[in-house]
């Protein structure tokens, strides 16, 4: 029988130390709605939309109410748009007008994001692929609700370098298009590699091929629970206790995760793919994974030290979720956003955290270059390379890595920008000015490493 | 059967126990289980409840609830019991 004291602990994470379940996402297949004509597809993905994900805010919304538990998001993936439009879409204006379809329906559908306007060209770009591509600027300017992704890499495969040094074109043209809003249209827009196919977060959700028709995945978060409790009982104590405490809040965070997708996925008669357990954080104060790594034991993220730290704390995280929930999966770990996380603001302007940190400790952590303003004037080729290094780092270490990086149109190192939001705000941090230019203009792909000899 | 979790948080007054449990009565929830303790001073009261035989939605129950409690000052939360029990239980 539960007793109260468990009662208050579990109440006190949702009251007071932001416990939430950030997501439920609906993952929708569109390759059936699939047409030579625009205007038919659209409405086929429209329509399949509306039929699949009607109830899906309402019914997330009542299991929140029925568990007294917050469910942030409800949101929908759906099939690489560059595969949907590829029978009927001849120019980037087509894939506009899917967009704008997609964007139509997230309106009416109440979700508050729709991932998966992507293309997968981890080897190379098909032309429907290239033209999804060259519209990204117009489709993030012209919708809300829209988020791009572009996978460029994988272990299996290499990386891409044409499509690398494009997204560097990309992502500037984006933050031009977005220039009035600070250039949000680039927080919209991940590039990855080893992009799963099922992740619920966004910006880098998509409905995968391998796929079924439709799926419930359920992002969970916590980052102000385990903070909460490293401060009150670990302070001074040794790993193994330390280590322990995480695992331990992990589980229980990822359990009610589990719950909500269980729940979810029997009230939309909806088949449960997986549970991402990702340590997500907000701006909300306490909601951090920075003040985490500062509990820890470090004085800001980015002291030596913190990849360390980093280290410890995805794979605790795992290692409790996993024995949580039989079906993990998406990026599950810890996300290391700055603009999202007051600690990592905090750091960056204590001069503690740069660029170059930040990649080491994506080697660690379970994604990338997390919502990071750059200055304005940043080349493309600069944009590139930075792309291709967290490839990389993805690629040879057989896991996700991503770039969400905003060059803020006419904004210098040391200005702020304010997205709002769960996108929060983000001072602009400088980048090398040392030049990769000729490396970025060579043509073709790096080569897939070698999966042998790891020594 | 439709366990629930009910949990009363506040300042000690006159009555908390008797106006919650004739709620509970009126709507037929049966009461399984009731443990109080204080912490930090304020009032803690958790009832595990049967809401098998209610015939109002889970929902306005807790609506209901919330509001008997906003009348003597005490936040009152209904919540279905399994949210404990993932968290709690291996």
């Amino acid at each position: 029988m539960i007793n109260i004291s468990e009662v208050i602990e579990t109440n006190k994470m949702i009251l007071e130390e932001n416990l939430d379940v950030r997501t439920i996402t609906m993952g929708i297949s569109l390759l059936d709605c699939a047409d030579s004509s625009l205007a038919k597809t659209c409405d086929n993905v429209y329509g399949k939309l509306m039929r699949y994900a009607k109830d899906l805010v309402k019914t997330g919304d009542e299991i929140g109410r029925d568990f007294g538990v917050p469910i942030v998001n409800k949101r929908v993936s759906i099939t690489p748009a560059a595969i949907v439009g590829s029978a009927c879409c001849r120019k980037p204006g087509d894939f506009v007008r899917l967009a704008k379809t997609l964007d139509r329906a997230a309106k009416r559908l109440g979700v508050n994001f729709i991932g998966g306007y992507s293309a997968v060209v981890s080897k190379g770009m098909t032309p429907a692929d290239e033209l999804l591509i060259h519209s990204i600027p117009d489709a993030l300017s012209e919708t809300e609700h829209i988020c791009s992704s572009v996978n460029v890499g994988s272990t299996k495969t290499g990386i891409d370098m044409d499509a690398v040094r494009l997204m560097g074109e990309i992502v500037k043209k984006t933050a031009a298009k977005t220039k009035s809003r600070d250039s949000i249209g680039c927080a919209k827009l991940v590039v990855l590699c080893n992009a799963p196919d099922d992740n619920p977060f966004m910006a880098g959700a998509f409905h995968g091929v391998t796929e079924g028709d439709v799926v419930v995945n359920v992002g969970v978060s916590g980052p102000g629970v385990v903070n909460y409790v490293l401060g009150r009982s670990c302070r001074g104590v040794s790993f193994e206790v330390l280590c322990e405490t995480i695992k331990k809040t992990a589980f229980k965070i990822t359990r009610v995760g589990q719950l909500v997708a269980q729940e979810a996925s029997k009230r939309l008669g909806v088949p449960f793919g997986i549970i991402d357990l990702s340590l997500a954080p907000t701006p909300a104060i306490g909601d951090s994974v920075a003040d985490i790594l500062k509990e820890i034991g470090l004085e800001h993220p980015g002291a030596p030290g913190t990849t360390a730290a980093l280290a410890l704390l995805n794979d605790q995280v795992k290692k409790g979720g996993v024995m949580a929930s039989s079906y993990v999966g998406g990026l599950s770990g810890a996300f290391i956003p700055v603009s999202e996380d007051q600690g990592m603001i905090d750091a960056v302007n204590a001069g503690a955290l740069t660029i170059e940190k930040l990649e080491a400790m994506t080697c660690v952590c379970s994604v990338g270059l997390d919502m990071i303003a750059v200055p304005g004037d940043t080349p493309a080729s600069t944009i590139s390379g930075i792309i291709a290094d967290e490839a990389a780092i993805g690629m040879v270490n057989q896991k996700t890595t991503a770039v969400r990086i905003i060059p803020v149109a006419s904004k210098r190192e040391g200005d702020t920008v304010e997205f709002g939001g769960l996108l929060g705000r983000a001072p602009v941090m400088g980048v090398s000015r040392f030049s990769c230019e000729k490396f970025i203009a060579r043509k073709g792909r790096i080569p897939a490493p070698i999966h042998s000899f790891k020594n | 059967m439709n366990k629930a979790i009910i949990t009363v948080v506040g300042k000690d007054t006159v009555g908390i126990i008797a106006k919650t449990s004739a709620y509970l009565a009126k709507n037929a929830i049966n009461i399984l289980d009731i443990s109080q303790t204080v912490v930090g001073g304020y009032f803690n009261m958790m009832m595990i409840v049967d809401a098998s035989a209610c015939a109002k939605p889970f929902e306005k129950v807790g609506g209901e609830l919330a509001k008997l409690g906003d009348g003597m000052g005490l936040k009152i939360r209904c919540q279905k019991s399994e949210i404990f029990e993932k968290m709690h239980r291996v």
